[in-house]
């Protein structure tokens, strides 16, 4: 199986705090790889090392083998990596359908000449991104909210059409933070339907952070866990379950003098 | 407002308005009417670009009039020293305070906000100090007198008539690019930036390139502005390209309403209309203009015509409905 992410070493420190810290993790393609650990513990932090929003202090970076530690956030979004936010980041104002169009490649590397002289080519190539993004709204279940805005849709929904735009930029990698915080069960079971379509029907991968370990457990083929910025396990659903370190992280048994090993 | 939903009574409503304004000039003789339409149409070329930087990609520029000032230049001493034709000298001053919305661009690479706002401001004041102070060229605060009026073929635009036509193209233009900008990859791409530039990395947008694409567009805009001014007053002096200028024509944006068209429009008329009724009271014009300005801050922040009142689908193109979009050949048209 081809590796298609790997971090080595990744490091960043903000001042004093070490936020991540010296985190190698590997994703391989086609596996649901999921990311836990409590409050605090750099998961958001390292999806801003992979996303390019922060560049690592030491570390490096590699996507399908290719060093992507010094990309910016477009480069990389371009190399195939998506990722949607903890605290929703929708662009509000605007509505579902351009909420997905805007993050369509073909449409904001329009020209500016080619906007201005429009015609019969450019109108073909904005039908064809709508039809691409058409897709998306159907698997995301909001044909029939395109023309709404953004910010008039419920909580969980907003969710989705996060999910959904981070899949219009065709991304071969979607990171998802907290993709079911904030929903009920049946908005979690229509999430963990439409991640199995990611993976099974439109052939991407998913790396996500999740707190509900019910959600996690059933969702996951292998879960890293972080600790106060550094990996304290990585397995199978079953073996993190039963892993006492991880355990102790979780009921806060850890003492911060015995974090040194 | 609603009827202008529907396309073909938007198109009428159009055609109307460019007949009233066709034959405008017939009806009302008096010059001084005359006069105070071409301030406006000086002043939606101004408003409506600048509304393309602080409206659209959310960039706040003090600086606006700098560009004006910049185009009226580059177009009067082309034109009185080297006896340029008025339209070449009008493409000059466009690429020229292209150029330079280039040169202030380069620093939002670093900058946001207040901070943009300074630098912005400081460059309309280095403009102007130049203006004032390389006298061999711009001869000084004494200003470039005589400068030429535009000629097409041999005939001479002159006259307040003819310069008023020819203002009426240069928006239809302008409004007619802006319209296409905002309405496409483009313009999505600068609003994603102005609403939040870390979301707009996240989808692969570079913010930097469409706050550059903003500001070299706008300056190219008010180059135009710039040109069309100094050969219609025929006489050009730092003193029209200051500061106030650049707040009057930011003004108009947010009191239009920032992000949309048809508010910079309004708001360039209202701007320029009301001074001009007040006259009559000239002690407390500015007062009463101020004042005005607060009220309506206060009780209509969003402007008189707001983005939200922006058409909600940008392509005008309906996902689902596009396959057997029989209409949609009328719903694509952009204007
Ligand atoms: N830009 C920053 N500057 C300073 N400290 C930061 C910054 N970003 C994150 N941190 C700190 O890094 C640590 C890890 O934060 P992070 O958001 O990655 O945690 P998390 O695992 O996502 O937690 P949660 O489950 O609450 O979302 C926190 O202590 C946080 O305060
Ligand atoms: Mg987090």
């Amino acid at each position: 199986m081809a590796q298609i992410l790997e971090t080595i070493n990744a490091t960043i420190k903000f001042g004093g705090l070490t936020a991540v810290n010296s985190v190698s993790i590997t994703q391989e393609e086609g596996e649901i790889l999921s990311l836990i650990g409590p409050n605090g513990a750099g998961k958001t932090t390292l999806f801003n090392l992979l996303t390019g929003v922060y560049r690592p202090t030491e570390g490096n970076i590699k996507f399908y083998g290719e060093e992507i530690t010094g990309l910016k956030p477009h480069e990389r979004v371009a190399k195939g990596i998506s990722r949607t936010f903890q605290n929703i980041r929708l662009f509000h104002e605007m509505t579902v359908l351009e909420n997905l169009l805007i993050a369509n490649p073909d449409c904001h590397r329009e020209g500016i000449w080619e906007a201005v002289l429009g015609g019969g080519k450019l109108r073909r190539k904005r039908q064809q991104g709508v039809e691409e993004c058409e897709d998306i709204l159907r698997a995301i279940g909001l044909l029939d909210k395109q023309e709404e805005l953004a910010t008039n849709l419920p909580y969980g929904k907003q969710r989705l059409l996060e999910i959904g735009r981070a899949l219009a930029t065709n991304p071969k990698l979607v990171l998802l933070d907290e993709p079911g915080a904030g929903m009920n069960s049946v908005e979690k079971e229509e999430l963990s339907r439409l991640i199995h379509y990611i993976t099974d029907d439109m052939k991407k991968n998913v790396l996500l952070i999740e707190h509900d370990m019910k959600f996690v457990m059933g969702i996951s083929d292998r879960i890293v866990v972080l600790d106060h910025g550094e990996k304290i396990a990585e397995g199978k659903p079953e073996e993190i379950q039963s892993n006492p370190l991880v355990i102790e992280a979780y009921l806060g048994k850890g003492i911060p003098e015995d974090e040194d090993d | 407002m609603k009827f202008l939903n529907d396309p073909k009574k938007k198109k009428i409503a159009y055609l109307v308005l460019l007949v009233l304004l066709a034959v405008f000039p017939f009806v009302i003789t008096n010059s001084y009417y005359l006069h105070v339409c071409i301030s406006i149409g000086v002043y939606i070329l101004l408003a409506t670009s600048l509304n393309l930087v602080t409206g659209f990609a959310g960039q706040l520029s003090l600086g606006h009039a700098a560009f004006y000032g910049i185009g009226a230049y580059v177009g009067a001493l082309l034109m009185l020293n080297f006896d340029v034709n008025f339209f070449l000298a009008m493409i000059a001053s466009a690429v020229v305070s292209g150029l330079f919305g280039l040169l202030l661009g380069l620093p939002t690479l670093r900058l946001r906000g207040d901070y943009l706002a300074i630098v912005t401001l400081g460059f309309g004041e280095i403009v102007r100090l130049v203006f004032v102070n390389w006298a061999e060229v711009t001869r000084g605060p004494l200003g470039l007198p005589g400068i030429p009026s535009p000629s097409i073929f041999g005939f001479e635009i002159s006259g307040r008539t003819a310069f008023y036509y020819l203002v009426i193209v240069l928006v239809l233009i302008t409004l007619f690019v802006m319209s296409r900008i905002v309405n496409s990859g483009v313009g999505m791409a600068m609003q994603t930036v102005k609403i939040d530039e870390i979301a707009a990395e996240s989808i692969g947008i570079y913010p930097i390139k469409y706050k550059l694409i903003a500001f070299v567009v706008a300056a190219a805009f008010a180059g135009i502005a710039g040109c069309y001014y100094a050969s219609y007053i025929a006489y050009i002096s730092p003193t029209t390209f200051v500061y106030n200028t650049s707040v009057t024509i930011l003004a108009m944006v947010v009191l239009g309403g920032l992000g949309s068209i048809p508010g910079s429009i309004i708001g360039a008329c209202i701007l320029t209309l009301v001074p001009e009724l007040l006259r009559f009271m000239s002690d407390y014009r500015m007062l009463i203009f101020g004042a005005l300005m607060v009220f309506m801050m206060i009780f209509r922040p969003e402007g008189f015509w707001g983005a939200s009142k922006r058409v909600k689908n940008i392509y005008k193109i309906k996902a689902g409905g596009a396959k057997n979009g029989s209409d949609s050949g009328d719903n694509q048209r952009h204007d």
